[in-house]
């Protein structure tokens, strides 16, 4: 294709793509000035409602229904095909020669991995009162593990989170969330309903049923996660090799 | 529209142009991950600071190690290409 054919067919597509993106752009409400019942609706009630002071958490975990499943299920699946795809025998990571001697660099890891650690146990705990939430406390746990990687090397990493449990974790918190979906439809009619006691407005024994989805999706995001450092990982410190040979 | 909501969205669109326009791999991930952060603030300023925590630890912890591997897997196999080669 030569490139005046391919401006050619760029102009074409440019011209259609700006049309389009100015026509959804017209009619859109001014900076500032939202209108749609949803949101103001669930401002005006989640406080009251579930005592949770994090409308966003309440919503995802409660009022959403059925649509946080399949966001849940986003991440799960995502993985899922990390693991099949790069998965292989386990064998050469075990030898891996990258752990790290470096003193100094060690006892940094003994201070920041336990901080993160508890970063990411505070951002999921309070998700549903402070900004945060299961999702991003998974990550920022699974990042602490990470840390265990840099300022130690892959079998430490490896000893800390063994497939067995990063695997189990990960499909236990999926199937936890799933379950307690349910749990919601037999007692109170919809899916990921609120089926127990709202608590005290703002402490963590507010929303329910809201903390217990929390944590179910802080153990599978953290879970997630992990699998996919330690995919990555594995392929990173294997023998590029060894790597294309199995 | 607020002062301060104007400069980050530049900032966005600036440092979003930075990371197309930057041809090597290994340094567009430097510039995403402040791409990444820029976004934070913006979310910051725009009251969503639960968007602001996901973009941060996804983009901040995640993101760069997978796209790093990912780099030296594929730099990595045309290495030892050249080295059967000779």
């Amino acid at each position: 294709m030569t490139r005046a054919t391919r401006l050619a067919i760029f102009a074409v597509a440019g011209a259609g793509f700006a049309a389009l993106l100015f026509w959804s752009l017209v009619d859109l409400p001014d900076f500032g000035h939202y209108h749609w019942p949803y949101g103001k609706l669930l401002n005006a009630v989640v406080v009251n409602e579930r005592h949770t002071t994090n409308v966003v958490g309440a919503t995802v975990f409660d009022y959403r229904g059925i649509d946080t499943l399949g966001e849940e299920f986003i991440l799960f699946t995502a993985v899922l095909g990390v693991a099949l795809l790069l998965r292989k025998e386990r064998e050469d990571a075990d030898a891996a020669g990258d752990d790290v001697r470096d003193d100094a660099l060690r006892m940094l890891g003994l201070f920041t991995v336990a901080a993160v650690f508890v970063l990411g146990l505070w951002v999921a705990a309070f998700g549903y009162v402070t900004p945060g939430g299961g999702f991003q406390g998974g990550v920022v746990l699974a990042g602490a593990f990470l840390l265990v990687y840099l300022v130690g090397g892959f079998r430490s990493y490896r000893a800390l989170a063994p497939d067995s449990v990063v695997d189990f974790a990960e499909s236990a918190g999926a199937g936890a969330f799933a379950v307690l979906g349910f749990v919601g439809l037999a007692y109170e009619s919809a899916y990921l309903r609120n089926f127990l006691g709202i608590g005290d407005t703002g402490t963590l024994y507010a929303g329910g049923s809201i903390p217990l989805l929390n944590w179910a999706t802080a153990i599978e995001v953290c879970g997630a996660m992990l699998l996919l450092f330690s995919e990555f990982l594995e392929a990173y410190v294997t023998p590029v090799s060894r790597w294309r040979s199995r | 529209m607020i002062p301060l909501q104007v400069v980050s969205l530049l900032l966005v669109a600036a440092s979003g142009l930075s990371v197309v326009l930057i041809r090597d791999p290994r340094r567009q991930v430097v510039a995403n991950g402040l791409y990444g952060l820029v976004l934070v603030v913006l979310f910051m300023v725009f009251q969503a600071p639960d968007v602001a925590l996901s973009m941060l630890a996804v983009g901040a912890i995640a993101y760069p190690l997978v796209v790093l591997v990912a780099i030296s897997r594929v730099r990595g196999e045309t290495y030892d290409k050249d080295e059967e080669r000779r």
